[in-house]
């Protein structure tokens, strides 16, 4: 934002060396402290256990308003009595709510919540770190922590306890109250997260009439987090929780459950964060086991969104589809084969090893090999080509190995057709050169009779306009290609700018020739 | 066009088909590219009846390719017959608005958008206002963001009923269930506004302005900020205060900082659209607690606009508001605990100088300068000095030398390299501003040590840094306090320090003048020439084509040409080539031959041919007859002669064929 900019007027690598300084000091925010006027200094109350029965109730909802009162966390010499009294109560209320039996009478729950919407509501605070990189940086943690993870607890033990009322308590366990706890999952305190992630699925547990609000609200978050921000931290969290709803879901599937997977999940593959999350990966796969009809749209849909320059992320596609195959019907595989076969027979001949290499383990996967071998005629045309150069031209001596192995098995499966296909290889090979220099041709004939076209509207001049759109087509043509780059960036070059990121980390990058400053090598 | 009915028979739509079908993305995304091409072969009719058809139907592929083909529709009105039959347009348009990837969403909308122009107003009727209502009224949230940029356009040119359908439209739309949605009704907010007639505003907006103004999610309430603006400005004043105001209030003190930080960063157009009395009366407190905000983001935002907003402070009172409310905020943020508030607050603070006056800035300012001056991160300081300028008109740069030297001491060894080129970067400024003296005694060793940087960015900058010196002092300066030096680096052990005797001579010699370059900078050039590094060697000719234009003939022709002819021998292929570049010819000629080619370069198809026959083979004053002419065919006369008269150097005859 504006105040990153204004350092990086100065120099573009603040950001590491700031980032470094943060990682010495043991980060810490909270904008939770909002209070203008100074925290009344608390006094200790009686403890729940000496109290007589009869006054029992009234103390606990005395000690649930003593710890509506909020502290300043960041100034760690302010209120320390306070807090630590505020600490104690959270303690001991812990403890109330989860070893005794009838305590949560219905006069109690208004008192509880709004205990627990004013301590963990808050707005999320500005990350230290503009440009948080989840996978390399140290998370901010919360700073009030030592109260929020308490009033966490106790709000997972109130949900748990046996005498908890549903009916009750969905007067105050509403929708806002959903919708304030999801922001929360953006909380960069792992912590957090987690404990949310528990008491989310409570929730959707035990409250019915939230279920459909809340799987509506988490897809909210996702494509706000795909088209929109680029950034959400608890999406593991929230899959997390999906994965088991999911496992839930009636057959036959809803016409909404289905457009989550193919309007939301499949396009969550195109995050540049993707592997923070992949792990996750299961809910479409669960998808798949419920309904294997759903297999065609869901290869399909990933194929659209195959990775063209992050093969960190093309190895976790391949490892997602290897999964969907190990539990894809033949009849399925039958309808996707060719459309799949032709990115598997790309990934096979990615220069990068780690993608090819992660391609023909394809060919370790038994159930897979006996697809293939069902379909052997379909498929080893198509990798045959890739395969067949692959094995004289690749560069690294694993993949060449692998490949072999892979050849031979394929021959094994089919070899007449095999041997057809060597023989052709060469013929195929220039069929496919001949074809490009007609396309070639094609295109410049065309050109010629845009040139001629443009040429006679001009010596018509009939319409001075048609001569200036002609022009302008001239120049988007020749600035579009100029513009390429500028066209993939959102989800492709992106995740390179990332991983370009994060070289630079030795101290300070120079651009003279530095290396010799001897005489003799100086060129 | 109307010749394509002639060859299209050549081109069978199929064929073109193939293309945009084919499996290679990378030949799709071409194809899609080249579609106007394709259009203009096909021939009006037949893009409207079989090209358009096909692309509707057919979309479903890459991103990447519907991007493309967004952007292509957005230029297509001519090719499928002009205003009349740009409907045609829209059913492609319409599919492409509604797919999920928002860049290639925002593509279509905005080419929608441009197309609209083109419709007559019946058609807006019958063909786009449909579309609109279509998209507004979609399953998925995708298409309803995409009508909410559409409403604007078609407003001012339909009849009243169809207007009230789009408020009505619109209204709905800032209501949606998605947030996605509301974001994107509240983000054209603004602009519907300025279309609709003051009553429906009165009426209409400002209804939705509050409720999403108070929206539950932060996202939203953020994009009312900006509305405010637009809405606040259409306004009469007197409204303002019922209207706006409760909103605005509310939003500056929202418990989201991301709505405060809006409001922070909208701040100086919220003063201009409320005006003065509002501002003095509201903003003002306002501002003051954004800049006491608890979170540093919206400090930072608040303190950036501390300049602009005190400078559009109504002038009667301005003096007044700022020394007793805005001061004491300012003040308090020098020493803030965040470096991005001190930094932004650094790069405007100085401007306040000149809006208090000398008094004031002596008494008020000037100890804030000086602790700025001397804050811990290098960002602060550097602002402050990059803004020096501003002070040295009220009260003179001399105040704040005792501190500034220090500073720029600092900064100049800053472990980063481009802290110290940001200072280098303003050392001619201090240097004239400080006078010759205080430079002398001062700053001088600093301008002499980052000759002998290790980072080649900064020797060069260094290196001009000397020249705007040279410029500033005179040559009679540079012959007793620099010459010497850069002069006495031609012994240095290490190449590098070497080449950058050269590179500073190849940048004195011209400000130096003659008899300094000749008598004193020529010989240790020459010594060089002996070099036992290659790339010495090839700078020596190179710097010898240089400050060949300053040198006498004489000089020219008894010393430097025996020096080029014996490089031209050597055996590093490198010094050969710069020798005989040299030696084709004086390097004001060459100037302008480069600077030529380089213009045509960008213009005409490349044609190494003529490039390297003229260069090498042709005698210079033939060459540049050859490119005057074709630089004229290229540029025009004027132009043409515009350059010579700037360039100053050719000789008569040729400025004659010119």
């Amino acid at each position: 934002m504006s105040a990153i900019s204004a350092a990086e007027k100065v120099d573009g690598f603040t950001r590491k060396s700031m980032r470094k300084a943060q990682k010495q000091r043991k980060s810490q925010g909270s904008s939770q402290y909002r209070t203008q006027t100074a925290p009344v200094e608390l006094s200790p109350l009686p403890q729940l256990k000496d109290a007589p029965s009869t006054e029992q109730q009234e103390l606990f909802t005395q000690k649930l308003q003593q710890c509506c009162m909020l502290f300043d966390f960041l100034d760690s010499v302010t209120d320390l009595k306070s807090k630590e009294i505020k600490r104690a109560t959270l303690n001991e209320l812990v403890e109330y709510v989860s070893t005794n039996r009838g305590v949560l009478v219905e006069t109690t729950y208004p008192e509880i919540t709004d205990m627990i919407c004013t301590n963990i509501f808050r707005t999320l605070p500005p990350s230290d770190n503009p440009d948080f990189d989840p996978e390399e940086d140290e998370p901010t943690l919360e700073a009030s922590w030592p109260h929020i993870q308490l009033v966490y607890e106790f709000l997972l033990r109130f949900l748990e306890n046996p005498d908890f009322q549903p009916s009750i308590a969905k007067r105050f366990i509403d929708q806002k109250f959903v919708l304030q706890l999801l922001e929360l999952f953006d909380s960069e305190d792992p912590r957090e997260r987690d404990f949310l992630k528990t008491i989310l699925h409570r929730i959707y547990g035990k409250f019915l009439g939230l279920r459909a609000f809340i799987r509506k609200q988490i897809n909210n978050i996702f494509l706000r987090f795909i088209y929109e921000t680029e950034h959400f931290n608890g999406v593991a969290e929230l899959l997390e929780i999906l994965g088991s709803i999911i496992n839930g879901f009636a057959l036959p599937l809803k016409a909404e459950h289905k457009q989550f997977l193919m309007k939301v999940l499949i396009p969550l593959h195109t995050a540049k964060a993707l592997s923070l999350f992949h792990a996750q990966a299961y809910c479409v796969v669960q998808f798949l086991e419920k309904d294997p009809t759903l297999t065609e749209p869901v290869i399909r849909g990933l194929l659209k969104f195959w990775p063209k320059t992050c093969s960190q992320k093309e190895v976790m596609f391949l490892g997602e589809i290897e999964e969907i195959l190990d539990v894809i019907e033949p009849t399925q595989f039958k309808k996707i084969q060719e459309p799949l076969f032709k990115q598997i027979s790309r990934c096979v001949a990615n220069p990068h090893f780690q993608v090819a290499e992660r391609a023909l383990y394809f060919w370790n996967n038994e159930y897979i090999l006996s697809l293939i071998e069902e379909n052997i005629d379909k498929v080893l045309p198509i990798m045959f080509g890739s395969l067949y150069r692959i094995s004289k031209e690749h560069w690294n001596p694993t993949i060449v190995a692998l490949v072999y192995n892979v050849l031979k098995t394929l021959m094994e499966m089919n070899c007449t057709l095999f041997d057809e296909l060597t023989s052709s290889y060469k013929a195929d090979r220039q069929r496919e050169k001949k074809k490009e220099q007609e396309r070639d041709e094609l295109w410049k004939k065309l050109e010629e009779l845009r040139l001629s076209n443009s040429g006679l509207v001009q010596n018509n001049s009939h319409k001075l306009l048609s001569v200036r759109n002609n022009n302008n087509n001239n120049n988007n043509n020749s600035s579009s290609s100029n513009n390429d780059n500028d066209n993939q960036d959102k989800s492709v070059d992106a995740a390179a700018i990332a991983a370009d990121d994060k070289d630079p980390d030795v101290k300070d990058p120079e651009f003279s020739v530095e290396a010799s400053e001897s005489d003799t090598c100086a060129k | 066009m109307a010749g394509a009915d002639g060859d299209d028979s050549l081109y069978p739509i199929a064929v073109l088909i193939d293309e945009l079908r084919n499996e290679d993305v990378q030949l799709r995304l071409n194809s899609i590219k080249k579609l106007s091409t394709i259009a203009l072969a096909l021939g009006v009719e037949r893009t409207r009846t079989e090209l358009l058809p096909f692309l509707t139907d057919t979309i479903y592929d890459e991103d990447e390719v519907l991007l493309a083909l967004a952007e292509q529709l957005g230029n297509f009105t001519m090719l499928v017959g002009g205003p009349e039959y740009v409907h045609c347009l829209l059913p492609p348009l319409e599919s492409l608005a509604t797919v999920e990837e928002t860049v290639v969403r925002d593509k279509a909308v905005e080419s929608l958008r441009k197309i609209s122009q083109e419709h007559s107003p019946v058609d807006l009727e019958v063909h786009f206002e449909p579309l609109v209502k279509r998209l507004a009224s979609g399953d998925w949230f995708t298409s309803r963001t995409s009508a909410c940029g559409l409403f604007s356009v078609c407003y001012p040119r339909v009849s009243s009923t169809v207007k009230a359908e789009i408020r009505q439209h619109f209204r709905t739309l800032c209501s949606d269930d998605t947030p996605m949605v509301r974001r994107a009704a509240a983000s054209k907010l603004g602009e519907f506004a300025k279309v609709l007639e003051l009553d429906y505003v009165k009426s209409d907006i400002i209804s939705l302005f509050t409720a999403l103004a108070s929206d539950e999610q932060d996202s939203v309430r953020l994009l009312a900020v900006e509305a405010c603006v637009s809405i606040a400005t259409l306004l009469p004043q007197e409204d303002l205060e019922t209207l706006v105001m409760p909103t605005l209030r509310q939003a500056a003190e929202d418990k989201s900082w991301r709505v405060r930080y809006m409001v922070a960063d909208k701040f100086s157009e919220l003063q201009k659209a409320v005006g003065p009395e509002i501002t003095k009366n509201d903003l003002v407190p306002a501002f003051q607690n954004l800049l006491k905000d608890c979170e540093a983001e919206v400090r930072a935002a608040a303190a950036n606009k501390v300049k602009e907003f005190c400078e559009n402070l109504p002038e009667d009172s301005r003096e007044q508001i700022i020394m007793t409310h805005i001061l004491p905020c300012v003040k308090e943020l020098v020493s803030d605990t965040n470096q991005h508030v001190k930094s932004a607050l650094a790069s405007v603070i100085m401007g306040l100088s000149t809006i208090l006056g000398k008094d004031n800035t002596i008494e008020h300012l000037l100890p804030l300068f000086l602790a700025q001056l001397k804050d811990e991160c290098p960002e602060v300081r550097l602002n402050i000095i990059s803004n020096l300028d501003c002070v040295n008109e009220v009260i003179g740069i001399r105040q704040l030398s005792q501190s500034l030297l220090p500073a720029i001491v600092e900064l100049a060894e800053d472990a980063k390299w481009r802290v110290r080129l940001a200072i280098i970067e303003y050392m001619p400024l201090l240097a004239g501003q400080l006078g010759v003296e205080f430079f002398d005694e001062k700053l001088n060793t600093l301008c002499m040590a980052w000759l002998i940087d290790h980072v080649y960015a900064i020797r060069e900058a260094a290196t001009c840094n000397l020249m705007k010196l040279v410029e500033k002092f005179g040559a009679e300066w540079a012959q007793n306090t620099i010459v010497p030096k850069v002069l006495g680096m031609a012994n240095d052990p290490n190449y590098l320090h070497r080449m950058t005797t050269l590179f500073c001579i190849n940048a004195l010699s011209e400000a130096c003048g003659q008899d300094i370059t000749t008598k004193q900078m020529l010989p240790v050039v020459l010594k060089m020439s002996n070099d036992q590094v290659a790339n010495v060697r090839f700078n020596v000719a190179k710097s010898l084509q240089k400050i060949g234009p300053v040198l006498d003939s004489n000089a020219l022709q008894s010393e430097v040409k025996p020096v080029l002819e014996k490089l031209a021998t050597d055996t590093d292929m490198d010094v050969k080539y710069f020798a005989q570049e040299a030696i084709s010819g004086t390097a004001a000629a060459k100037q302008i031959i480069f600077g030529i080619l380089h213009l045509t370069a960008l213009i005409l198809p490349p044609n190494p041919e003529w490039t390297t026959t003229h260069l090498y083979s042709l005698g210079m004053f033939q060459v540049e007859l050859v490119l005057v002419d074709q630089y004229k065919a290229v540029l025009g006369v004027h132009s043409l002669h515009h350059l010579t008269v700037q360039e100053g150097a050719l000789q008569p005859r040729q400025a004659q064929a010119v």
